[in-house]
């Protein structure tokens, strides 16, 4: 039944199946587990980046499209939820819907035309262009702050279910208030995991074999009678849609929307090295890389104050430690997991278990 | 089918015994062989003049001096940084996407001779600014030479003929040059004014002409030229074209094509660290991130310009910067995204960029 | 480094080269004689391109040896086994459709400037090459872009001439002036190693033969012999040889 409910594409890695189990059983009872706002704010970030991550797997590792105008659709998801609740005096579901719907819409519409324009030239051709539309677009929402808020973003109320303020229940449960936090909590727990089931069914469905067919050998895919064009477009409207979706929750659960946590290339950035560290082509590979990534971003940047502080009388090294400095460490990171770790973590956890089993 | 002896057929037409004669005597080699056509490829061309002379209309006449100054300096220094991108990937087939880190570290190294240097800089000399003016270039573009060659043979070479890892790696290399440059010279702006000497406007009746930018126009018009003589009258330039065209068959010549690559690559990085230098001067500040943030406008330039070709990428950087300065004054809203409609403006003309090369 | 005369200038020995996971050549055992011109025959797909990209070094032998003048050259580099006095003309011809006619042969004069007694020796096969000289090599036709890649291929004096199907589709005539243009190499030295479907055309030029199939040698001897012998063509070549005319 559980082969089922992942589509047939398991762990097959003990140790990968008992890390992925602990990561959504931490997720599932985060607020119960821990209390405080970081935390939680902790776990909802890394369900969305999950989702967001997956759905950037699906176009670079198992169609092997490079697009740097992922976070586009992303902003586009959490720019439309959060304009449409901004601009009304009274945040009601319905309001919620139809920034949606609008959001998801130019989603496709622009999804679809990248894809028809540049999908027809070489691979190089298409990343670039797609890092061109993407840095135009963070550009017109920045200048568009009348709308946008600019560089400040914009702060809203969502509906009321959802408000801090709204109590579900009198009593506490576990110890924690049953409040509107936690029910968006759940909403974003439960909209990214049928998000992340929906990528799984379909990476494993025909049409994934297709696009994975296209990854290793386009010419063949296209004289075995695949019109690989319209292929690679799905999967690019496909991906779009979803990292759409998983803006729309991150903006539902921050109640702000802003160019630097959607639009900016930093985001882009963190998904790519998400991806490689994780394992591309793998799904699962997003949900280790985002958990083990978002975790550090949080924790481990203390850390390293703590260090550079420490290290304060050697001034280059203290430099290097500083925590504004975390790319940097990142940043070689990712080189190395190129060169040596291609296949990143959740590979090298199959090939263990592959290797142990013989 | 007869067995055909090709004998009596030989000794009608061709005789090999005489070699010079033959040219008057013999008909041509087939006799299906026209003079093939050469008709040079003129209407890219005409693009930077035309869309100068329709903007004319629209502004007055020092106006448009002025913005097609600035625009041609501009698309210059553009030029510079992102002449070496392209024929590295035309050359190697590989595209660095970190190419905007040697923009940056370019930059940052000439401030090693330019703060120390600060009294030639101040000085209302001509000659003193640009001595040291020429110090910092000649010191940035060596760093960025030698910084390039490492990084070919340390982060590319293992990658080669694997765009995507390419394409990742290039990336996490100017992650990493970025955060060492905050790391080595502090995170805050590092200020870079101009030079006493070339401050301010020069005057052609009415018209504004900022003295720098002249400086830019000049500077980039030898570097083009420079590369066009290189290419196209040396023999190293031969082995670049041919290169272009199939490495393979340069090698079966006898020539070890790979120390030219690397040699054509640490080129092309320190062409980068001279854009730096000049683009920093033209900001007045430095930013760690200056090289990423201008990748964009590179990236575009050689695309409109054709991957590998160095003169489309010289016409399409003076057609960005020029519709970037008419536009960001005749509609400043459209400015912003003009650069994106130009490209696929060309790229609906002409699919592979306006030159593109075999490999395109 | 000289050998004696009636050393073969080419030996392979057991040479086995795979492409990926494709077996192609499965031990070529070959031994070109010095001087003349030996003619290496066989079908599509038997692996003659692939045993002359071996010899260039282009694809790397899994095994076997390669010995070239005394030398071995299996483990060569591509550049290193040119200068050591191979030349060779691809199957695709490989002309710089950018550069010129000059430009193409000036590329090929690796020790300095264009010969130009050399030159006109060349241009007195291939007359057209002096009326395109300045013309980009990518407009000529089929043919002159062959007369191009031969006339690369000899502008500087090589030991060995490794040629690669020349005359596949072009015209008959041009065909007639490749003939000559082989003979009169022969005559200075320059062994030449010919891979041709076209029977016709070597079998008056061809010195020795080898013929190839699935990727091994199954025939060696002169020339003459299998030319006069129509049962052995039958037998080696399939089916009528003048098909490919």
């Amino acid at each position: 039944m559980l082969v089922k409910f992942l589509s047939g594409d398991l762990p097959r890695s003990r140790l990968l199946g008992l890390v992925l189990a602990a990561i959504v059983f931490g997720l599932l009872l985060a607020p119960f587990l821990f209390s405080g706002a970081r935390p939680l704010n902790t776990a909802a970030t890394i369900c969305i980046y999950i989702v967001l991550v997956a759905s950037y797997d699906l176009l670079l590792g198992y169609t092997g499209i490079v697009s740097f105008a992922h976070t586009m659709f992303y902003g586009i998801g959490a720019y439309g939820v959060g304009i449409a609740l901004a601009s009304v005096e009274e945040p009601t579901w319905r309001v919620v819907l139809v920034g949606l719907v609008l959001a998801l819409l130019l989603t496709v519409a622009l999804a679809f035309v990248i894809g028809l324009f540049a999908l027809r030239v070489r691979a190089i051709f298409y990343a670039m262009i797609t890092l061109a539309v993407a840095s135009s677009f963070a550009v017109l929402a920045s200048q568009l702050s009348d709308l946008t808020g600019g560089e400040d973003g914009r702060t809203f109320s969502v509906p009321e279910l959802l408000s801090p303020g709204f109590t579900l229940m009198e009593n506490a449960v576990f110890g924690r208030a049953v409040d509107g936090r936690l029910v968006t909590y759940y909403i974003v727990f439960f909209g990214c995991a049928l998000l992340f089931l929906f990528l799984l069914r379909l990476v494993n469905s025909p049409f994934g074999r297709v696009l994975q067919a296209i990854r290793e050998n386009e010419f063949r895919a296209e004289a075995l009678g695949y019109r690989t064009v319209v292929y690679r477009i799905w999967a690019n409207v496909l991906a779009a849609v979803v990292a759409a979706l998983a803006g729309a929750l991150m903006a539902l659960w921050l109640r702000y929307v802003g160019p630097k946590t959607s639009l900016g290339f930093e985001v882009m950035i963190d998904i790519l090295l998400i991806v490689v560290i994780g394992g591309m082509g793998t799904m699962y590979g997003a949900v280790i890389g985002a958990t083990l990534f978002i975790l550090a971003q949080n924790y481990l940047k203390t850390l390293m104050g703590h260090a550079s502080e420490a290290l304060s009388g050697v001034p280059m090294l203290a430099a290097a430690l500083h925590p504004d400095r975390w790319m940097l460490w990142l940043g070689v990171l990712f080189i190395l997991s190129i060169y040596f770790f291609p296949i990143g973590i959740v590979g090298k956890l199959r090939m263990r278990g592959f290797i142990a089993k013989r | 089918m007869h067995i055909n002896e090709p004998s009596h057929d030989w000794n009608r037409t061709v005789s090999a015994s005489l070699p010079i004669t033959k040219d008057k005597d013999a008909p041509a080699a087939a006799p299906d062989t026209p003079l093939p056509a050469s008709r040079p490829d003129i209407a890219p061309l005409l693009l930077v003049p035309l869309l100068a002379l329709a903007a004319l209309p629209f502004m007055s006449f020092p106006t448009w001096v002025t913005l097609s100054v600035a625009g041609l300096a501009m698309g210059m220094m553009i030029f510079i940084m992102a002449s070496g991108l392209t024929l590295v990937f035309g050359l190697m087939n590989v595209l660095n996407f970190g190419h905007g880190a040697f923009v940056s570290v370019g930059a940052f190294s000439a401030t090693l001779v330019l703060i120390p240097m600060r009294n030639w800089l101040e000085a209302d000399s001509l000659a003193a600014n640009l001595g040291a003016l020429g110090l910092a270039v000649l010191l940035a573009m060596t760093v960025t030479a030698v910084l390039g060659w490492a990084f070919e043979r340390i982060v590319i070479m293992p990658v080669y003929g694997q765009h995507l890892k390419q394409i990742l790696i290039t990336m996490g290399g100017m992650i990493v040059t970025e955060q060492l440059i905050n790391v080595i010279w502090g995170a805050e702006q590092v200020p870079l004014p101009l030079p006493t000497a070339l401050r301010g406007a020069i005057f052609l009746g009415d018209a504004a002409i900022e003295k720098y930018r002249l400086l830019a126009v000049v500077v980039g018009l030898c570097v083009f030229a420079a590369m066009f003589l290189t290419l196209n009258r040396t023999r190293i330039g031969l082995l670049i074209r041919a290169g272009v065209e199939n490495g393979e068959m340069v090698e079966a010549m006898g020539y070890r094509i790979r120390r030219l690559f690397v040699a054509v690559f640490a080129a092309g990085s320190s062409l980068a660290g001279l854009g730096g230098v000049m683009w920093g001067l033209y900001k007045e500040t430095l930013t760690a991130a200056m090289g990423a943030d201008i990748t964009v406008m590179i990236f575009i330039v050689i695309i409109i310009g054709g991957l590998g070709s160095v003169g489309g990428c010289f016409i399409g950087a003076l057609l960005m910067a020029l519709v970037a300065n008419y536009a960001g004054f005749l509609a400043p809203k459209v400015a912003l995204v003009s650069n994106i409609i130009l490209m696929i403006a060309i790229l609906l003309w002409r699919p592979a960029g306006l030159y593109s090369t075999s490999r395109g | 480094m000289a050998q004696p005369r009636n050393e073969p200038i080419l030996s392979l020995s057991g040479v086995h080269t795979h492409i990926g996971q494709y077996h192609i050549l499965q031990g070529v055992d070959l031994a070109v004689p010095r001087g003349g011109l030996a003619v290496l025959l066989g079908r599509n797909g038997a692996g003659k391109t692939t045993t002359l990209r071996t010899i260039m070094g282009l694809w790397k032998a899994s095994r076997g040896s390669i010995v070239f003048d005394g030398r071995d050259i299996t483990r060569m580099a591509t550049p290193d086994i040119a200068r050591a006095g191979i030349a060779y003309v691809p199957e695709s011809m490989a002309v710089f459709s950018e550069l010129t006619v000059r430009e193409n042969l000036l590329l090929a004069a690796r020790s300095g400037p264009l010969d130009s007694a050399r030159v006109d020796w060349i241009c007195g096969f291939f007359p057209a090459l002096k009326k395109f000289w300045h013309y980009p090599a990518g407009n000529l036709s089929g043919g002159q872009k062959q007369m191009v890649a031969i006339a690369r291929a000899i502008v500087e004096p090589s030991k060995l001439l490794l040629v690669d199907e020349p005359t596949k589709g072009l015209a008959p005539a041009i065909v007639q002036s490749l003939m000559a243009a082989f003979r009169e190499l022969k005559d200075t030295h320059t062994t030449i190693l010919l891979v041709e479907q076209n029977f016709n055309f070597v079998r008056t030029l061809g010195d020795s033969v080898g013929v190839m199939d699935d990727g091994r040698i199954v025939h060696t001897g002169a020339m003459r012999d299998l030319a006069g012998d129509e049962a052995l063509q039958q037998r080696l070549l399939g089916l009528a040889l003048d098909a490919h005319q």
